[in-house]
């Protein structure tokens, strides 16, 4: 028996565009006669990858000749762009919807959450809900009988079990729900962004139960989500689709660098900010290996790289760079003056790096001012000087982030003194 | 080359999604593991339905009744249409009662795909489950609607001294309920396959059935019409059915074995029809809805 279980080979999705219903019937036509004589279906021939931007034809790749195998216990974690295909490929796996080409081989019973709670009648009670809800997702009565107590407790609606689903709160309904599909045991889980909903107990007990389910039971879990900081601590292998295509498949966080780094944004800018003195060339983000990144990631380990050319040699130089974040609310400083490491004497040309540890920035936008010092006159002063992105990265290694967007993120311990 | 030789080692997949199903390919065997999922979706049907009104399950019974007096009034006492000598409100109520299971089951199939496309894009499970049940919970509101009839019935032959003949023909009332259903269920589902590409025959369904009623035997008897007519009626597989059930109940009309034998072979055609169809569409119609 072997340990693969999915297999996809040469996977494409092909989309028709535009307004469906006019002209339908003559493609059908096109496509039929097109059979008959036995030539390829005519319509399929248009585009080679999926650039929603610049759609030409009629109709689009949503995802082009994908192969891959997931093993037995893994779990994937799936990432990209808005429109890189990531729901086409979950939606083929739960088989709702069906390829274009190539096939898909599965080992197992598949159960996919793409939205938690589908199936629910505002009018039945949780416990009707809990059975109609497991027996779409394929559970038999029995099996969900045997589970009710556990999904009841679970989900933490004991009391309310008779009450009909319209009178819960939306927090009880999505536990409910979450519940219901938690408990299915499916050997393979495809999961969508659903985790992002729900409050962050939630959050912790259904990443815990994603855990449990492939750690305990050897069971397959296939992750697709925007947030980077419970893929990293979810998942083993990432893939990384961009365009309909696998663009690079590695450990976690080869594939997250690698999906930062594409983001389309460029935050390089060409400064020509100077006075007499300075001119700062350009400022750059570097990861820990040494590698130009464009967006940011929570926790990371980040160089920021400030090359200058400047007219003479500076002496006592003091530089300055100070975060705010979009709303311009000030957040802290990075001053070499504090650290003790001024530079008291810059060649006419070069880079000033500095390194930050664990960048501890929650996802948004944040922006940098940049003054520096040279014998203790002001030499250069640039508000908003570089811009950068920052995605939910694993700060804390445990997968969770504040919700609260503001501010900064420090590292810190918890203990406990028992009197007596 | 690796993947190749990895292929020719066969292993034992549980399951493999192709892009083009064969049209023969149906799993009758994962339908029937749902069929708790059929039940269920009943039971939501019924609660849902009446749970949001005052007079609950009541309301399957006003509509054929209001239809009936109707029917007395317009055709009955205006039009002086023949009803083969049974009490006016017996015979269009029997031919209601009937057809109603029939155009129902038809009409809620017919648009399984368009109004369960929200629940169809999110999850899966074998989607005929979904017009099975709905032909299920009709049956449902077709038992309240025949209890019904059993009250006429009774209180005619007790108040009213009208003969109503029991046989052994009585006991084709399964049979008769199960032609309408396979045939409800039938064009209802080979409709609503139709229908996720060429949206034009939602509009035609909900009057098709209305002209359809008209030459189904229900505002009058079969008996009472001749020549080039009665030939067209009789292509109707619905007419034995409406003849047969008012034979069987209430003694009047007659039952033509040949006829139920034509309706039976229409129900399985389009039953298989409509199964291969709805089979072939279930797994693209996402798209195109």
């Amino acid at each position: 028996m072997s340990d693969i279980a999915i297999k996809l080979e040469n996977i494409s999705k092909q989309y028709r565009l535009g307004v469906v219903g006019t002209g339908t019937l003559s493609h059908d036509l096109n496509r039929w006669f097109a059979r008959i004589r036995g030539k390829e279906d005519p319509t399929l021939k248009i585009g080679q990858s999926n650039q929603l931007a610049e759609a030409g034809g009629d109709y689009v790749w949503a995802l082009k000749d994908i192969n891959l195998e997931v093993k037995k216990g893994e779990i994937l974690g799936i990432i990209g762009k808005n429109g890189a295909g990531k729901s086409t490929l979950l939606k083929l796996l739960s088989r709702v919807t069906g390829p274009t080409t190539g096939q898909i081989k599965v080992n197992g019973r598949i159960a996919s959450l793409l939205e938690v709670g589908t199936g629910f009648h505002p009018e039945l009670t949780g416990r009707e809900n809990i059975f109609l809800n497991g027996a779409i997702l394929g559970m038999r009565k029995s099996e969900i009988r045997k589970k009710l107590d556990e999904i009841v407790d679970f989900a933490g609606v004991a009391k309310y079990l008779d009450t009909p689903v319209k009178r819960y709160s939306s927090g009880m309904y999505v536990r409910l729900a979450f519940a219901v599909a938690a408990h299915l045991e499916p050997d393979i889980l495809v999961v969508d962004e659903v985790l992002a909903v729900g409050d962050a107990e939630f959050q912790k007990k259904a990443i815990g139960k994603m855990q449990d389910v492939s750690k305990d039971g050897g069971r397959t879990v296939l992750f697709v989500s925007h947030n980077m900081a419970s893929v990293q601590l979810l998942c083993s292998r990432g893939v990384y689709l961009e365009n309909g295509m696998i663009s690079y498949v590695n450990r976690t966080d080869k594939v997250i660098d690698k999906y930062l780094n594409s983001s389309s944004k460029t935050v390089e800018k060409e400064l020509s900010l100077f006075n007499r003195d300075i001119k700062i060339n350009n400022i750059t983000f570097l990861n820990k290996y040494g590698k130009k990144v464009t967006t940011l990631l929570s926790g990371q380990k980040i160089t920021i790289r400030i090359s200058y050319t400047a007219n003479t040699y500076l002496k006592k130089v003091i530089i300055r760079l100070i975060f705010f974040n979009s709303n311009r609310e000030f957040l802290f400083i990075c001053n070499n003056y504090h650290t003790n490491e001024p530079f008291d004497n810059l060649e006419n040309s070069g880079s000033l790096e500095c390194d930050i540890d664990k960048l501890p920035l929650n996802s948004g936008s944040y922006h940098i001012d940049i003054r520096i010092n040279s014998d203790s006159k002001m030499i250069f002063d640039k508000e908003q000087a570089i811009s950068f992105d920052v995605i939910s990265g694993d700060f804390y290694g445990t997968g969770k982030l504040p919700a609260i967007k503001r501010g900064v993120l420090v590292e810190h311990r918890w203990k406990i003194q028992q009197n007596g | 080359m690796t993947e190749n030789t990895q292929n020719t080692i066969s292993e034992n997949w549980s399951m493999i999604i192709k892009p083009k199903r064969h049209w023969f390919d149906i799993n009758l065997k994962e339908l029937w593991q749902y069929r708790d999922l059929v039940a269920l979706f009943v039971r939501r049907d019924f609660v849902a339905k009446y749970k949001q009104t005052i007079l609950g399950p009541l309301w399957f019974i006003i509509q054929p009744l209001l239809t009936t007096l109707m029917f007395v009034v317009v055709f009955g006492n205006i039009a002086k249409l023949s009803t083969d000598g049974l009490p006016k409100i017996l015979f269009y109520f029997s031919g209601i009662v009937g057809w109603t299971y029939f155009a129902e089951s038809l009409k809620a199939t017919s648009n399984t795909f368009v109004t369960n496309a929200n629940i169809f894009g999110k999850v899966y499970f074998p989607r005929l489950t979904m017009p099975i049940s709905i032909v299920i919970s009709n049956l449902v509101l077709f038992a309240v609607q025949f209890l019904f009839l059993i009250l006429f019935m009774l209180y005619y032959y007790f108040f009213k001294d009208v003969n109503i003949h029991l046989s052994l023909y009585t006991l084709l009332l399964p049979v008769l309920i199960l032609i309408t259903a396979g045939l409800g269920l039938g064009f209802g589902i080979i409709i609503s396959s139709l229908t996720t590409k060429y949206r034009d025959l939602t509009y035609l369904v909900a009057f098709g059935v209305q002209l359809w009623m008209y030459v189904t035997p229900i505002i009058y008897p079969l008996s009472s019409i001749n020549g080039i007519y009665k030939k067209v009626i009789l292509l109707n597989p619905m007419t034995s059915i409406i003849e047969t059930f008012r034979f069987i109940l209430l003694g009047s009309g007659t039952v033509n074995f040949n006829q139920l034998l034509y309706s039976f072979i229409f129900m399985i055609v389009t039953l298989l029809l409509g199964i291969l169809l709805f089979n072939k569409i279930e797994q693209s119609f996402m798209d195109t809805v």
